[in-house]
């Protein structure tokens, strides 16, 4: 008896050599980027903020890495979200001088149910929309970027690129396979089920916050 | 593939008179056809990114066979396992075996949560695990409210954009008997609150996850999930076992392919120029090396199903595989716009649906020939479609085939052949149209139109048919008016 993976190659096989026959005379297609996925660091930077801000994140910064943690303080306390987060347990992250702010509570690991803010890192920014790029592995939980209401995202100035190819290509560099989950994340998590009215907070954050980190 | 679509008029005649549905359709046209010309006013390049998409997901279909076998390839070498599935029936029954044989945190049936998926409605998936005592619980809101109601998603993209915020009230409030039944929920803030409290839980408990995917990429092994409430990343994260089921034609290459498809995806289903989660799933929780992944499934299954694509790529309808179910076709057709998705009594509805109903699975043209009907070749739908499919093309010939294998009700096709037969013979013709112009013109009794009209009382009994005016084409062509120009000849 055949399998149905043979049935359904067979099947397809056929279809797809006739197609082949015409298509081996037409060019290939051209790759194609937006404008607005290039241009110089400086430019990238600003299009980036912009387009973060226009998917309903806020920016801040760039300050330097000895500044972050007071950064993230005072942010909590202006939008009056507590004294307490979860860090991704990433060396980076959790080498910052998180001592400079006393009344903070720092737990690096994976992020529970009663946890209100999450902060992590991301592997790249991306200019176009405003995206980050952020995966899961040894040292990042992929929960934390949904499961807390407040995901503070630091990103390093020098880590937004243009275009998502490019944000891709540094993930690729950096992670040989691919991670088990890599999410590019624009804005909050959103809604507009319930009589097409825009509703930010579904299941994952209801702000997003990045800390540019100039380094 | 489960369909009412032989219900079709009826339907829409019950639709027609539905205020509720007909407010939110006229919300729903207006507000995507604005905000999609804001979203290509920012980015010019919008059309030449459809081409692009265009020209991938036609090299993707020429190369199916080879990139499916390449993306089983690298999802075995990342520790998932793919299965095959001929059609809705064998899909269905592989999930319901893989979520039973899934380990469970507590004895008894597994608890499953699933974000949303057009191909597990096209496999009546959720009715089929039901009856083997699983009940999955929708994450994505549109599609948990669908649930509550038992019914089907009206629109690809936005489920639920049949209903009120009062009906979804009243939905929440016989389900949830455990909230104080005296509870405020007029505004959609209290409805978003509850459900993500609820949903929250059911995150929290689940065994198994069941996710579609928006492209399958050959290149990594991996799959493409996008959503803007983030509940696909908890789907796939949370739960022990993620088993993700997609239609074999979602192929493409590489994740730059990926990349290009992400760029035209939520402009066209949303107008955003991205949703708020675009993730890449790449098998199971890693355990190789030291570096174990801080969370994620042990256990990941990709279920591919055919159910009609096979048949349809070596067909005249192949284009028609290219779509990337983004409801841009739904949002600004004329038709979907007046009768609602539900009208279509089909998994997918407006256009796409009208070409895919009668092909895919076993339903056939037979069932579903009111479907490719319902348009009036306006075209907006090719002009919409990301991937340039020329969907008016594909419903006419749809329409051809239904006509040749005499699916055309008698009344219709007599009054075609007796049309037919008169045209041929233009002296006929012409005496019968001159009676009938002279009739016409009795009728009008001078006003120039018609209040009402024998055997037309369906235009007549809504507006006035207007009365024939002037000599006919051809007395005017005989008139030696052929060089005066069009504007004469219509006058």
């Amino acid at each position: 008896m055949s399998t149905a993976r043979d049935d359904i190659l067979s099947a397809v096989r056929a279809a797809a050599a006739a197609r082949r026959a015409v298509e081996e005379k037409m060019p290939p297609p051209a790759p194609l980027l937006p404008a607005r996925a290039m241009g110089s660091d400086g430019e990238l930077r600003a299009r980036f903020c912009e387009m973060a801000r226009f998917a309903g994140a806020t920016v801040e910064g760039p300050v330097s890495r000895a500044a972050a943690p007071g950064a993230i303080a005072a942010f909590l306390s202006r939008e009056a979200l507590g004294d307490s987060l979860v860090l991704a347990p990433d060396p980076d992250l959790v080498s910052l001088p998180w001592r400079s702010v006393p009344r903070m509570q720092v737990r690096p690991g994976l992020p529970e149910a009663r946890d209100a803010v999450a902060v992590t890192g991301a592997v790249a920014g991306v200019a176009e929309t405003g995206s980050l790029l952020v995966a899961s592995g040894a040292r990042i939980a992929n929960a934390l970027h949904v499961l807390c209401e407040t995901h503070i995202v630091l990103l390093r100035a020098a880590a937004i690129c243009g275009s998502y190819e490019a944000a891709l290509a540094r993930l690729n560099r950096q992670a040989q396979p691919m991670p088990r989950a890599a999410t590019f994340v624009t804005g909050p998590s959103r809604t507009a089920d319930i009589e097409k009215t825009p509703q930010i907070g579904v299941h994952g954050p209801r702000r997003l916050h990045i800390l540019l980190i100039d380094d | 593939m489960a369909t009412a679509a032989a219900d079709f008029p009826a339907r829409a005649k019950a639709a027609l008179a539905d205020p509720v549905l007909q407010g939110a359709l006229a919300k729903l046209q207006t507000e995507f056809r604005r905000d999609r010309a804001a979203m290509q006013e920012r980015l010019p390049e919008f059309d030449a990114l459809r081409d692009r998409a265009t020209a991938i997901r036609e090299h993707a279909l020429s190369h199916l066979d080879e990139l499916l076998e390449t993306f089983e390839q690298r999802v075995t070498a990342a520790g998932g396992i793919v299965h095959w599935c001929r059609d809705a029936d064998e899909a269905r029954r592989t999930v319901t075996r893989l979520c039973r044989d899934a380990p469970a945190k507590k004895p008894g049936p597994p608890k499953v949560v699933k974000s949303k998926s057009m191909l597990s409605e096209e496999i009546g998936l959720n009715d089929h695990l039901a009856d083997a005592g699983i009940a999955p619980v929708e994450t994505d809101l549109g599609e948990y409210i669908l649930q509550l109601r038992r019914e089907a998603p009206s629109h690809i993209v936005m489920p639920a954009i049949h209903l009120n915020a009062g009906q979804i009230g009243e939905v929440f409030r016989a389900a949830h008997t455990a909230r104080d039944p005296a509870r405020d929920l007029d505004d959609p803030d209290a409805l978003l609150a509850e459900a993500r409290a609820l949903l929250r839980q059911a995150f929290l408990d689940a065994d198994v996850g069941i996710t579609g995917a928006n492209a399958l990429i050959a290149e990594t092994g991996s799959i493409l999930l996008v959503t803007n409430e983030g509940n696909a990343d908890l789907v796939h994260t949370l739960p022990a076992t993620h088993i993700a089921v997609v239609g074999i034609e979602k192929i493409l290459p590489s994740l730059d392919d990926a990349m290009a498809i992400v760029r035209v995806l939520a402009r066209s289903a949303t107008t955003q120029e991205i949703t708020s989660y675009t993730t890449l799933v790449t098998g199971p929780r890693r355990t190789r090396d030291a570096a174990e992944d801080a969370d994620g499934p042990r256990h990941f299954h990709v279920v591919l199903v055919d159910n009609g694509r096979s048949r349809m790529l070596g067909g005249a309808y192949a284009e028609a595989l290219r779509c990337i179910r983004c409801g841009a076709c739904q949002s600004l057709c004329p038709v979907y716009g007046a009768v609602g998705g539900h009208a279509y009594g089909s998994v997918y509805a407006g256009p796409i649906g009208a070409v895919l109903t009668p092909l895919l699975g076993d339903t056939g043209l037979a069932a579903a020939r009111h479907l490719p009907q319902a348009s009036s070749f306006c075209g907006q739908c090719e002009d919409v479609c990301p991937v340039r499919i020329p969907l008016p093309a594909l419903m006419r010939r749809l329409r051809e085939e239904s006509f040749a294998d005499r699916n055309v009700p008698v009344a219709g096709r007599r009054g075609i052949a007796l049309w037919a037969w008169a045209a041929q013979r233009p002296a006929l013709y012409r005496l019968a149209r001159g009676f009938g112009v002279a009739m016409l013109r009795l009728m009008a009794r001078g006003r120039g139109r018609i209040t009402s009209l024998p055997f037309g009382s369906g235009w007549t009994a809504t507006r006035d048919f207007p009365a024939p005016e002037g000599g006919s084409f051809v007395a005017q062509w005989n008139a030696g008016r052929r060089d005066s120009g069009r504007k004469d000849m219509s006058a």
